[in-house]
């Protein structure tokens, strides 16, 4: 019974059949978003999915053995691991067992920007090298205050399983949500935070020297960290546990399509910030947030016991 | 060879006719054939609507717009950057120089036009061409894209 409820979770909700239109919904609308904005009309909805068909019929240019090996290699993990991650979301409750566990979620989650960096480096391009210090740099700059938020979660909860993490007390959940909040731009690197792959300074980063399947795989993989990150946070903000399944599913859904909206707002609406700013802004103001979710945390406790 | 009844080579034709992204390169031009391209995405002319986009990347690209006469520094640069694009893909030629030369022809300086270095799909004629001429040239490559089976299996 559990084995079959995580293939589920794996392959129909919140898996694959569920995040693969979501996924490309969320990236087609966030162009569109971006596009009204500034006043132009902006791809229709279904772009991604068009884009990824195309970038998948195409014929890469041929490479060294081992430079293709990890080259198709980097962007399935990723591609696997953001699946995983979303996999174990706390979105319909899970009768017995292993249910989600946060320090599987994060190493999860964290596999893709990390397998993005391998790229850039492997790909020995001087855009994706510095692509891939930037991407190194923001990772390392919003997962410290990510991370403590995360751990204030399960230290109000007082368990490592993610539907319980998901319901910790409001005093630490609000603070935690502005932290994590905040890093959301940065994990998905887009406007202010959209250093690692500045198209105007750098091309694409560490991506720059894929080409057609590979791309598309990479495309897939980001679409895929676009549903996780905002289903982390819908799964966060919803009572998810006092609705019934169909009524939280679909709110999960709608939470996280306007948090996509919300987002796109803010990429249209702020210019990049240089790697020293957004990592300043990250060490200050995140990381305040997310010491204060830790603080509250501690002190519940300690009142407590 | 890509009959009508399959489906899955339907659906890649619509996805290579619905998204079309360029690549720029710039081989000695005078900047002003390459304002005119960018202006095509700007919110007047906003050609990202036809699922268009300016890649910075040659490896992502479908479409190489060539600007400039191809100076003897650009050609080895050039024949790179279009080896570099994965197939199936089509050149474009904006502005009067990469078609001819225009007024650097005979030049010793120059080893174009373009299609001395590399083959043109498509000419957009004109010093610089208007926006309107470049998103037909445009058009007429993603055509051309779309119509370039021999790659395919």
């Amino acid at each position: 019974m559990n084995s079959l409820h995580a293939l589920l979770a794996l392959l129909v909700f919140p898996g694959l059949l569920y995040a693969l239109p979501m996924g490309w919904l969320m990236l087609g609308s966030e162009r569109r978003v971006v596009a009204r904005l500034q006043g132009r009309v902006g791809p229709p909805l279904s772009q991604a999915f068009y884009d990824f068909v195309k970038l998948l019929a195409k014929w890469p240019v041929a490479r060294t053995r081992p430079d293709a090996l990890l080259f198709a290699i980097l962007p399935l993990l990723a591609l696997g691991t953001s699946l995983g991650a979303l996999a174990l979301l706390p979105v319909l409750p899970r009768p017995g067992g292993a249910a989600g566990d946060l320090i599987l979620f994060v190493g999860l989650l964290e596999m893709a920007p990390l397998c993005a960096i391998l790229a850039g480096f492997a790909s020995r391009s001087i855009y994706g090298e510095v692509g891939a210090t930037r991407e190194a740099i923001l990772g390392i700059s919003s997962n410290v205050p990510f991370l403590i938020a995360l751990l204030a979660l399960a230290q109000a909860s007082g368990s490592l399983e993610l539907a319980r993490v998901a319901q910790a007390p409001w005093a630490v959940r609000a603070p935690a949500l502005l932290a994590i909040l905040c890093c959301l731009p940065v994990k998905l690197r887009i406007n202010p935070f959209s250093v690692a792959n500045a198209e105007q300074e750098i091309l694409a980063g560490p991506l720059t020297e894929f080409d057609g399947p590979r791309l598309a795989l990479w495309e897939l993989a980001h679409a895929l960290e676009w549903v996780t990150l905002s289903g982390l946070v819908a799964v966060l903000l919803l009572p998810l546990h006092r609705l019934s399944q169909p009524v939280g599913a679909l709110a999960f859904i709608l939470a996280s399509f306007a948090l996509v909206l919300l987002l796109a707002t803010l990429a249209a609406a702020t210019a990049r910030l240089k790697p020293a700013q957004a990592t300043r802004f990250l060490w200050r103001w995140a990381t305040l947030a997310a010491a204060i979710a830790f603080a509250t945390a501690l002190a519940n406790q300690y009142w407590r016991a | 060879m890509g009959t009508l009844e399959n489906p899955v080579l339907r659906l890649v034709d619509r996805a290579r006719r619905r998204s079309a992204w360029l690549f720029h390169f710039n081989a000695g031009a005078c900047n002003g054939c390459d304002i005119e391209l960018v202006a095509c995405l700007t919110p007047r002319y906003d050609v990202e609507q036809l699922g268009i986009r300016l890649e910075g990347s040659p490896r992502h690209a479908d479409i190489l717009c060539v600007t400039g006469p191809v100076t003897l520094a650009t050609r080895e640069a050039l024949a790179t950057i279009h080896a570099q694009i994965p197939d199936p893909k089509v050149v474009v030629a904006i502005g009067s120089c990469p078609a001819s030369g225009n007024v650097f022809a005979g030049s010793p300086r120059i080893a174009g036009p373009v299609d001395q270095v590399i083959p043109v799909d498509v000419y957009i004629p004109g010093c610089p061409p208007r926006p309107h001429a470049i998103i037909q040239g445009i058009a007429q490559a993603i055509e051309i894209l779309v119509a370039k089976k021999e790659d395919e299996q």
